[in-house]
């Protein structure tokens, strides 16, 4: 049935990069989406940008990279074999997560308040150019929050095992590997955040 | 296994990396209030691509790893680019 | 290099493991026996295609209403194209025999992530599990085209979510099958086997898992930009809000030309094979063929636009992706040129691969010249959307990795099973299926050249007559693919045993018996020498 496992850890990083690989082109396809529509409607953009709040964004900006700092950092604490600060770190990575969840939440909060959402009618009361601004940002960053959960699950997980040692200082290309999909979590708000808020 | 296995980085790399990047990223936030015209968002996508650099080099360790995961990240960005630049000569030219 | 075989140790068909019955199979890690489970449900959902364009063809013997309707018409061609695009020809070469061969050509004892490798499997069906739900739920089935273009996709009543859905699994498993081969290429080949020691079929895996990793990902957001249309009316591609229908068209070839060379490139590396084994002569030109699989890969990406010609386009588009198209078609001439100098001065064996291989190459260049065709702007005005294109496409796909395919399977037949098949049927049902072919797909051509629309079920009355011919073509290939399936299946029971070695092959699978053992090799092989080495 299976053969002999022996350990690659190489190989299991290779695949990991390979996989982040796969997420940089599913967001690039709206980069695309993104070029093209801020190409043709450049005025509506720059003013739709004026009603995010550049206050949250760069307070999430500042969240999600604190947390890759943590997370980097839970790796060194591991390989010096102090697993107590491995968890406390992934533990500060996780709760800054929920942090960036929660203002995304208000924020999206607001914005739907205001009848500015994917299909709202008062939003296409307000032009084709702030449609496409507000189905790009709420696409987006939903799809990028979408990771941001799945990167909390991956996360928790891997915690777990180091709980229970099953990554251990000397056998943690898991941990890594979980540090390499939230870091790409990571980097994509860093395009994002220019992109929605800073383009005034 | 690797030599990198070896290879542990130390806490004050992350957290002055990490200060930089706060930086940076409070640098585009000054940087965007100033109104510089088309210039103004470039200089914000500069300083992302300056921001981005140090998360792969550092944080996702590419400057310490096989050069091939490096070579690989760039022709990932490269493609996306190229890609976006022939559908613009679409959009660009019509 | 070959050491002496354990006779005692069972093949991967008799090995006793945790599971037993059906379980031994759908629980299975084992690269070969999921290769087997892929080929039970590519082989299935073919044969369910291949009957809707019989069906599809009956309908189009005659003008007007002969079988269905207009919109049952559109179900049909919708349901054809997804099942065979993303059911049977994406997956097709690389899930089958790049599972069961990939390991074992390269030396290794499974590929790099076994468990995700029936993972991929396990996706697969789902996908199409999710397409055959989109026939019966709902209003009806979908009736877009495998295309789904905005923005009637996301207008029309059809069932679309849950095909969409299924296409977007089905990429996702693809994702995963074109990552596990890289890793495995990568980190497990036998000690000595350089790069330029792989044979050509893994090369051509390699090539085809960058495209399935790299250009999947572009329609896994297109078709979920496509679900977001449909459910919060978000705008990207309506034009009553902005959008553009023109973009998902930009989106959906970006990825859609590149997977026409996930289809085609593996069936060029299992052509590879079986012209050196059956030349018993070694390739012509090998670090060519290398070279060109790689640029038929890295060009292929960029020539999405000559599906959108007459879209409306700026002409700067038209003439950059014009351009592009004509330079991606050079490296598979250099293929064509080396498969047949590899014949030149070789000692030719007349086996059955060795005919689909030579069949292969006629209808693969038929295909590729009404490519060239297609590819030039002013001609593309006239002949798109005509029958023209449905010729080109069949005779390059169909043609190309249909006909590898079962070259393919003639050719590992005897290694995957232990068995060999009845020769003679196996060389009728040919010869049926390549002149039902060329009767089928050859008057296409010059009915779409006359005018003939593609995607209608009706037409006028001064095509009929090519119809009629191209509709009996459907009868008699069907026959031939009946009476192939068939005799390899008979075969499988009552067929002679196999060597180990079948045909005086020199890649690593003809070292170990035929079936293989479950960890394919008693000692990891070490290499000396390159793949086709008949001196």
């Amino acid at each position: 049935m299976t053969t002999e496992i022996h350990r690659d850890d190489l190989a299991s990083k290779t695949g990991m990069w390979l996989f982040l690989f796969t997420e940089m082109l599913l967001f690039g396809g709206l980069f695309v989406v993104y070029s093209v529509y801020r190409y043709r409607n450049p005025i509506a953009f720059h003013l739709a940008a004026h009603e995010l709040s550049v206050a949250i964004g760069t307070i999430n900006t500042i969240i999600l990279l604190i947390s890759s700092s943590t997370i980097a950092m839970s790796i060194t604490a591991l390989q010096k074999q102090n697993k107590k600060l491995a968890l406390l770190l992934l533990g500060i990575t996780v709760f800054l997560g929920l942090a960036f969840l929660v203002n995304k939440y208000f924020e999206w909060g607001e914005h739907i308040k205001e009848h500015i959402y994917p299909g709202s009618p008062i939003l296409a009361l307000r032009g084709q150019g702030d449609v496409l601004f507000y189905g790009l940002y709420f696409f987006m960053t939903g799809l990028h929050a979408l990771h941001i959960i799945i990167g909390l699950i991956f996360i928790a997980v891997i915690a777990v095992k180091i709980y229970g040692d099953k990554i251990t200082f000397d056998n943690f290309v898991l941990l890594e590997n979980s540090g390499l999909y939230w870091h790409l979590v990571d980097l994509i708000w860093i395009f994002l955040f220019p992109l929605f808020y800073l383009i005034t | 296994m690797e030599n990198e296995k070896n290879h542990i980085i130390p806490y004050k790399t992350f957290l002055f990396v990490l200060a930089g990047l706060i930086c940076l990223t409070l640098t585009s936030v000054l940087v965007t209030q100033i109104s510089l015209g088309p210039l103004t968002v470039a200089i914000a996508l500069l300083i992302a691509a300056v921001k981005s650099s140090f998360v792969l080099r550092i944080f996702m360790h590419l400057k310490f790893d096989n050069k091939m995961f490096s070579i690989g990240v760039i022709a990932v960005i490269l493609l996306i680019s190229v890609v976006i630049i022939i559908t613009l000569l679409d959009y660009l030219y019509r | 290099m070959s050491t002496p075989k354990d006779i005692e140790e069972p093949s991967f068909l008799d090995h006793k493991g945790k599971y037993k019955g059906i379980y031994s199979w759908i629980f299975s890690t084992d690269h070969k026996r999921i290769a087997l489970l892929y080929l039970f449900s590519i082989l299935s959902f073919f044969v369910i295609g291949a009957t809707l364009g019989l069906l599809m063809k009956f309908e189009l013997i005659a003008p007007g209403n002969t079988l269905m309707d207009a919109q049952a018409y559109n179900a049909f061609f919708t349901l054809h194209g997804i099942v065979m695009i993303f059911a049977v020809v994406i997956p097709g070469l690389p899930a089958v025999f790049g599972n069961f061969l990939l390991p074992i050509m390269i030396g290794a004892k499974d590929v790099a992530f076994p468990r995700l490798n029936l993972m991929s499997w396990y996706l697969y069906v789902a996908g199409v599990i999710l397409v055959v739900i989109s026939q019966f739920a709902g209003q009806g089935p979908p009736d877009t085209g495998w295309t789904f273009y905005a923005p009637y996709s996301f207008r029309t009543t059809g069932t679309m979510l849950p095909a969409v859905f299924g296409a977007f699994v089905l990429g996702f498993s693809s994702i995963l099958t074109g990552l596990n081969f890289l890793v495995t290429i990568h980190r497990m080949r036998a000690p000595g086997m350089t790069w330029l020691k792989m044979p050509l079929f893994p090369w051509t895996l390699y090539a085809t898992g960058w495209v399935q990793l790299l250009a999947t990902p572009i329609i896994g957001i297109t078709l979920l930009m496509i679900v977001a249309e449909r459910t919060l009316h978000i705008g990207f591609f309506d034009p009553t809000l902005g959008g553009d229908p023109l973009l998902y068209q930009h989106l959906f070839w970006t990825y859609s030309h590149p997977a026409v060379y996930i289809m085609i490139l593996p069936a060029m590396g299992a052509i590879s094979e079986i012209i050196t084994t059956f030349a018993h002569k070694t390739i012509f030109g090998y670090k060519f063929m290398v070279a060109s699989v790689l640029s038929i890969a890295f060009v292929g990406y960029f020539v999405w636009g000559h599906h959108m010609f007459t879209s409306g386009m700026s002409g700067t588009a038209l003439y950059t992706f014009s351009l592009l198209t004509f330079l991606v078609a050079i490296p598979s001439a250099i293929k064509v040129f080396n498969w047949i100098s590899t014949m030149h001065k070789g000692s030719i064996d007349l086996q059955t691969p060795f005919y689909w291989a030579m069949a292969f190459i006629f209808v693969f260049m038929v295909g590729g010249f009404s490519g060239l065709i297609l590819g030039s702007l002013a001609a593309n005005v006239h002949l798109h959307n005509t029958h023209f294109v449905v010729a080109h496409f069949h005779f390059i796909v169909f043609g190309g990795t249909g006909f590898a395919f079962f070259g393919a399977m003639h050719y590992w037949f005897p290694k995957i099973t232990g068995k060999m098949y009845d020769t003679r049927w196996a060389n009728i049902g040919l010869v049926l299926f390549f002149i039902g072919f060329i009767t089928l797909y050859g008057p296409m051509f010059y009915l779409g050249f006359k005018g003939m629309p593609r995607r209608y079920f009706d037409y006028d009355e001064v095509f009929h007559a090519g119809n009629i011919i191209s509709t009996m073509g459907s009868w008699v290939l069907y026959s031939g693919m009946a009476i192939i399936i068939i005799n390899l299946f008979a075969s499988l029971k009552s067929g002679v045993k196999a060597l180990a070695d079948q045909w005086g092959g020199k890649t690593l699978e003809w070292t170990i018996p035929s079936p293989p053992p479950v960890e394919n090799f008693t000692d990891i092989p070490v290499i000396t020498k390159g793949p086709y080495d008949y001196n």
